[in-house]
């Protein structure tokens, strides 16, 4: 029986979402909050390794009370437990300290069941740092392997998990250790259409909740705002795309026009 | 005020990666007059220290052993870990690369340390040191600071400019022996999938496909003109989708992200999710059928027309061009 916990987040959908001019922040009303789409993917591969070996699938989130609804989005793709820290403490926490309240809540989880697996998603597509996962394992002290797109197997009773990394240009096939925590790409699965059943389960869903005080053993100076030591000092968009010069002529005369703009231009990639 | 800054050189298949002397030069802003150290490790990595101080590295810090051979979170960890104790560098800058991401929040944890990440410029403000990164798949940027402790950086390949190299400068090498052991994870097999051929991420010139390109035969008149080019071939995903090419050369907000000098887009009507990928190209060049196409919208330069006429044009021209200079 495994034990797979996937870490996955309620992100503004940043595909519509538009940026407010005067704050350059994303405005939440243009954008429906949803399940950060690597995540969902962390979710489908615990799912699917589940049926593949048998085991219990739990789901971390750490975020404000609507994020329950990103939780109930797990339950529907297949996920058989909930679990969200939700507290003032944990606000503007960065990468660091959401790791650190990550792991945290893990170690308390882990308490009620041993947990041979962590999944989370390649990044979020808000803050897109891809950090959160590999500071999760070091603070739990399992290995990380990042970029996974495939998982070849996982063998409890041997205590080892044998996964393809992305490279930027292949993959390399890599045996690690158990318990172990994957960040995935997304084309390691496709997600699945619910069944109803799920569905049913998902819409009367309320999973636990914890506040910094329910987590056991906490530094509370690294929580939250107090334990991120990077800050946001400015956010802007860029300029609008104005659209360039269109070549005019015959096929021939286009070429030829390129050639001599891109001739002049030769010392900017010719080093 | 001066800092010690250590970055971590690359090597891949025999040679430095432009983005370590892109991380040295971010080094030297972020140091203000104080030393930058490479770390240079790996298996048998020793005879690439020179060209580290040659491109602005004050010092080298060579750490071999053979189980460093292949990239291991656990291994490079105990490499980097050993120079980062002897050095006490106060700021350390990767490459936002496999690598540079795997192994920059593990260490940045263990030392409690911020950690910005895919940085695409550096600069310092009124004694802070302040990093520009994308936000929101590319639709924003922010600049951020570190406010305490070791700061922590990765450099988006391509946005940082190298230092000139200098082969007059000189510097010490020096080597540091670390026992590599108790690895948890080891790699049994790499699989190259575009054996040939410059990485798509680090290329300064990069023609991509999309779905006008039509079949898989329909990328090698590109292949072709990348060739003469020196750079790289690349797609939409809309060409991935429909079988043309792999998916490793994929470009936009699901596939790589890439700034190279000239990107040169034939038969890619520009979708969003592909401008996610490769809008801060320097120069951007579409070629299409389609003059309504929205990849105008940011080409600098743009041709409506027939990519199997107007590529191989292109081609034959700047072969001329070669056989002349
Ligand atoms: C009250 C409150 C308010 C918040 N407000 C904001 C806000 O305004 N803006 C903002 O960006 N963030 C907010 N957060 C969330 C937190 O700050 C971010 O999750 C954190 O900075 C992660 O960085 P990232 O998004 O770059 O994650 P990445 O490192 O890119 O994420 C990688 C993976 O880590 C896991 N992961 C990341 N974050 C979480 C999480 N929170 N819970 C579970 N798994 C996670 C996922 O598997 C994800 O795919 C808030 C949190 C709380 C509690
Ligand atoms: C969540 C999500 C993520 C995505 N991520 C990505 C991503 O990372 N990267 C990406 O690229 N896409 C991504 N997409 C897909 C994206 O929306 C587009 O579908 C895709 O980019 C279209 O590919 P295309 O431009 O090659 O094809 P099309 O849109 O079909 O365009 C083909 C173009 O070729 C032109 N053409 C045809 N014949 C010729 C000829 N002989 N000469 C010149 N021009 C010709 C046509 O005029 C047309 O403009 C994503 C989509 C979603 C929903």
């Amino acid at each position: 029986m495994l034990h797979i916990v996937a870490c996955i987040k309620q992100v503004p959908d940043t595909k519509v979402a538009k940026i407010n001019p005067k704050t350059n922040t994303i405005d939440r009303a243009s954008a429906p909050a949803i399940l950060n789409p690597y995540d969902a993917h962390a979710v489908e591969e615990a799912v699917r390794l589940k049926k593949r070996y048998g085991g219990v699938v739990s789901v971390l989130t750490m975020g404000p009370p609507p994020a329950v609804k990103a939780i109930r989005k797990c339950i529907e793709l297949g996920a058989d437990e909930g679990y969200m820290i939700s507290d003032r403490a944990f606000a503007g926490a960065d990468t660091l300290a959401t790791s650190y309240a990550l792991a945290k809540a893990l170690e308390q989880i882990a308490k009620q069941r041993p947990i041979d697996l962590i999944i989370c998603g390649k990044m979020t597509i808000d803050g897109d740092t891809g950090q959160v996962g590999p500071g999760i394992a070091r603070r739990l002290d399992i290995p990380p392997l990042t970029g996974v797109n495939k998982v070849v197997e996982i063998n409890k009773e041997k205590g080892y998990a044998i996964v393809h990394r992305k490279l930027e240009d292949g993959y390399e096939v890599v045996k690690s250790t158990l318990p172990c925590l994957f960040t995935v790409e997304k084309e390691i699965n496709d997600i699945s259409f619910a069944p109803l059943p799920n569905m049913i389960k998902a819409a009367r869903y309320y999973p636990t909740i914890w506040t910094a005080n329910d987590l056991e053993n906490v530094d509370r100076k690294q929580l939250g705002l107090k334990g991120s030591p990077t800050i946001v000092s400015k956010i802007w968009t860029p300029p609008k795309p104005k659209g360039g010069e269109m070549l005019e002529g015959t096929t021939e005369e286009k070429v030829e026009q390129l050639l001599s703009i891109v001739l002049e231009k030769k010392e900017l990639f010719q080093s | 005020m001066a800092r010690k800054v250590l970055t971590l050189a690359e090597v891949r298949d025999g040679s430095l990666r432009n983005v370590s002397f892109e991380a040295i030069a971010a080094a030297k802003t972020i140091a203000e007059g104080g030393e930058v150290v490479a770390a240079l490790v790996g298996d048998q990595v020793q005879a690439h220290a020179n060209e580290l101080i040659f491109r602005g590295a004050d010092r080298v810090v060579v750490v071999e052993h053979p189980n460093l051979k292949f990239y291991t979170s656990d291994g490079y960890s105990q490499a980097l870990k050993a120079v980062i104790d002897k050095e006490q560098p106060e700021a350390i800058v990767f490459g936002h690369t496999a690598l540079g991401k795997d192994l920059s929040p593990k260490l940045a944890v263990k030392l409690d340390a911020g950690l910005v990440s895919d940085v695409v410029a550096v600069e310092e403000v009124g004694g802070n040191i302040v990093f520009t990164r994308p936000i929101y798949s590319g639709k924003a940027f922010e600049k951020k600071i570190v406010t305490d402790g070791i700061m922590f950086v990765t450099v988006r390949p391509n946005n940082i400019a190298s230092l000139e190299r200098d082969e007059s400068r000189s510097g010490s090498v020096e080597s540091l022996a670390v026992e590599i052991k108790d690895l948890r994870a080891i790699v049994k097999e790499v699989v190259r999938k575009t054996a040939e051929g410059v990485d798509l991420t680090e290329a300064k010139v990069i023609v991509a496909g999309g779905r006008g390109v039509k079949s898989a035969e329909g990328f090698k008149p590109l292949q072709e003109l990348a060739e003469v080019l020196g750079g790289a071939v690349g797609a939409s995903r809309g060409a991935c989708d429909a079988g043309y090419c792999d998916y490793s050369l994929q470009i936009g907000q699901t596939g790589k992200v890439v700034t190279p000098d000239l990107y040169i887009a034939c038969g890619i009507s520009g979708a969003i999710q592909h401008l996610a990928g490769m809008s801060n190209s320097k120069v951007i060049v579409a070629i299409n059928k389609d003059p309504e196409a929205n990849i105008f919208k940011v080409a600098d330069y743009g041709i409506v027309g027939d990519l199997f006429e107007v590529v191989p044009l292109l081609t034959e021209e700047f072969k001329k061009l070669k056989v002349h200079s």
